[in-house]
């Protein structure tokens, strides 16, 4: 399996801005210098609490925002990807890493290129009853896309709509109706529909079922898996329940504090996790069996601010492990077995 | 064990332009006195509102039709009939002997008043008699332990408010402490009776496990996070020792590491105060963590209440069974529900549960299923027992 999409230590800040002249005088530092490969046809859960930059950074990847620093590179073949990175170390040629960069490196891109990325990359939003506009009938919701990157046209598009809906499960007599006429599950449906409208080979997944019942996020998650397997997609799916993550994607990664803490199969994420954040998130979920209430660890405290994290490791305050080596520097992923990444000096 | 509440035949509907909306149609439910229960289902299929009509807080259009809801109060030995009592008495008991934390802790509080203030008003409205006792007793300290009654002579304002907190003491709403609150410059007689709430409302804080509560105590709702929000209200709600506390999904807006602690919190302030505990979710997970008992509601009827093992273990009402094939786990394919919610305005006949149930037989399309005992315990209603 080739890489589609990698990310490389990217970064995304939000500028805290004050005083007369709105000068910044602080960062948000959302996404926090993140690395991370996912393999065409892959399915990567992004899980972590609220706050610790899961969103901010599929917004970053799709390019809805532009990143303060770092690459993406989206679909470049590995040996273009080794040119850049030997130019960038060594102090060669400059002129000829801008222009490499100017054609691959996705984070540099503007105007039209993104446009283009973008047919093949979407996203679906987390909560349906904002993400729809409730003054457009559904066709015109999925017809859009089409109309904006002008794949199809006329008779074509329409009934290229008509195949994208009931295709996700609606009925063809459903295409007049406007999104208010619909349930939580027909409408992320229906932006699911809007997302595969350009073939794309990338979506990715905001929490698509937080604002559903387990019967309909059930459903949805099993429409997910069979579109994946019918046009060959790549997922990046975040979420914050890891029973989610663990039941449906192909690889994990932990992030805490606009930083990916451990990354590795779900199995092995989930029963042997190294870092010590991984494995109280795995103890503090509930799971529907009376049986397991025992042996679970309560994480003291609360996630710290992004704007202000605290100095090394990032989890050190609440961290039971944590050693002066914590405090003073920043660990970063290393292996820890087969396809298993940690970023901790004392993993478990 | 004896009942807290009984809920007997309770019908709660919504009179909508487009229709009446059954939201509760005869539902039974014991909550039994130290237990915490669970309700849990999806949306819609009326778990918050069987809590808001415990309350009668059934917000328009919605009414409470027909039913019972008798409560067993500790301090009087007797049962009360909730839906007859007058509206005063019931506020007597909103928030005093029943008490509600809600979903969400950012809607719950107000932005405009600190948390401590918050608290405070719970306790002065609700433990008046208490406070004044106590802030009597505070000021004979003040005035020395030698004879009070010489040194409030040497006081006259003080002598004044010691009166004054007798007479609270007493009767809470006394004609005259009732006057001088309205009146500027006397209203400072009552000021210790706010101070005493204060401290009160500190030990309150201390005791939900927040840090530093005095400082939490003059802070505004804004300035807390969420889980600290929530703890906020949950020491709000346990302000008066209720003997029934209503959770209504006190942390699906919340992070799993703080929901965690949150549900341990629960735990604690159960087995600490003995109080029983309504808990309202539609995760699964959750209710498994910390349930004694758990009801499955669908479409405003009741399908099954077990015990919690038993519920896990041994489901029996396809509805159950279905609701927990549909959690994700590892290592299994997941089940889905065919269809959609029962429409709240034109329900199915029979079981509401029959257009998507797997063993529907032509009985439950005609007529609605009793719950009945089927072990110890455990009460279904479905006809397939």
């Amino acid at each position: 399996m080739n890489t589609l999409v990698d990310i490389r230590r990217l970064k995304k800040y939000f500028p805290i801005v004050g005083g007369v002249f709105r000068r910044p005088v602080g960062a948000v530092k959302a996404v926090d210098g993140v690395n991370l490969a996912i393999k065409r046809g892959q399915w990567l859960g992004l899980v972590g609490e609220s706050g610790c930059g899961k969103t901010t950074l599929a917004k970053t990847v799709i390019r809805l925002w532009k990143p303060t620093g770092g690459r993406i590179y989206f679909d470049i073949p590995d040996a273009v990807k080794a040119q850049i990175e030997a130019l960038e170390s060594g102090d060669g040629n400059n002129r000829e890493l801008t222009s490499l960069l100017k054609e691959n490196d996705l984070a540099t891109f503007s105007g039209n290129k993104v446009r283009l990325f973008r047919r093949r990359a979407q996203l679906v939003h987390q909560d349906p009853f904002t993400s729809l506009d409730p003054r457009m009938r559904i066709k015109n919701i999925v017809a859009e896309p089409l109309k904006i990157h002008r794949v199809l046209a006329g008779q074509a598009q329409e009934t290229a709509v008509k195949d994208l809906l009931t295709r996700v499960g609606l009925s063809a007599g459903q295409l007049e109706r406007y999104p208010h006429q619909f349930s939580g599950g027909q409408r992320q449906r229906i932006a699911i529909a809007r997302a595969l409208a350009t073939q794309p080979e990338f979506i990715a997944f905001d929490e698509p079922t937080s604002a559903l019942d387990v019967s309909v996020q059930a459903q949805i998650l099993n429409l997910l898996k069979d579109l994946k397997k019918e046009f060959g997609l790549t997922y990046l799916y975040i979420t914050h329940e890891l029973l989610i993550a663990e039941s449906v994607c192909d690889y994990i990664a932990v992030m805490y504090l606009g930083r990916v803490v451990e990354m590795g199969r779900p199995e092995e994420v989930f029963h042997t996790p190294r870092h010590p954040y991984a494995s109280s998130l795995v103890a503090a979920t509930p799971v529907p069996d009376p049986k397991r209430r025992v042996g679970r660890i309560v994480l003291p405290g609360e996630v710290p601010s992004p704007a202000n994290p605290p100095p090394g490791c990032a989890f050190h305050p609440r961290c039971s492990q944590a050693t002066n080596e914590c405090h003073e520097s920043d660990p970063v992923l290393e292996p820890v077995g087969d396809d298993h990444y940690v970023a901790c000096f004392h993993p478990l | 064990m004896k009942d807290l509440v009984r809920i007997r035949d309770l019908s709660v509907r919504f009179y909508t332009y487009e229709g009446i909306v059954y939201a509760i149609d005869d539902l039974d439910l014991e909550i039994r006195q130290g237990e915490t229960l669970g309700i849990v289902g999806e949306t819609g299929s009326g778990k918050s509102m069987t809590a808001l009509a415990i309350l009668r807080l059934v917000p328009f259009p919605g009414k409470i039709e027909s039913g019972s809801i008798a409560f067993f109060d500790r301090d009087s030995g007797s049962e009360l009939e909730l839906l007859k009592l007058r509206e005063d008495r019931m506020r007597a008991i909103r928030g005093n002997k029943i008490s509600m934390v809600f979903q969400e802790p950012g809607a719950a509080l107000n932005p405009v008043y600190t948390i401590g203030d918050q608290i405070s008003e719970v306790l002065l409205l609700h433990r008046r008699q208490e406070l004044a006792r106590q802030a009597r007793e505070r000021l004979d300290t003040l005035l020395g332990d030698g004879n009070v009654a010489a040194a409030a002579l040497r006081k006259p304002f003080w002598r004044w408010q010691r009166r004054v907190y007798d007479k609270i003491a007493e009767e809470p709403h006394a004609l005259e402490p009732r006057l001088l609150s309205h009146i500027p410059l006397f209203r400072r007689l009552l000021r210790r009776l706010r101070e005493e709430a204060g401290l009160l409302t500190v030990s309150m804080l201390k005791d939900v496990e927040i840090p530093d509560p005095v400082r939490v105590a003059a802070d505004y709702p804004h300035e807390l996070s969420g889980g600290m929000k929530q703890r906020a209200v949950i020491a709000m709600a346990l302000a008066c020792s209720p003997e029934l506390l209503i959770a209504d999904e006190p942390t699906t807006s919340l992070d799993v590491t703080i929901q965690a602690q949150m549900l341990e919190l629960f735990r604690r302030i159960k087995a600490d105060k003995g109080a029983s505990v309504l808990f309202i979710t539609h995760n699964l997970g959750v209710a498994a963590e910390v349930c004694d008992r758990v009801a499955v509601m669908y479409a405003g009827r009741l399908c099954e209440v077990a015990g919690v093992d038993q519920m896990f273990a041994h489901p029996l009402h396809p509805y159950t069974k279905a609701l927990l094939d549909a959690v994700p786990m590892p290592g299994k394919e997941l089940q889905t529900i065919p269809g959609a919610l029962a429409d709240a305005l034109n329900p199915p006949p029979g079981c509401r549960f029959h257009p998507r149930c797997p063993s529907a037989m032509p009985i439950c399309q005609q007529e609605r299923p009793k719950l009945k005992a089927v072990g110890k315990d455990h009460m279904v209603a479905c006809y397939l027992y």
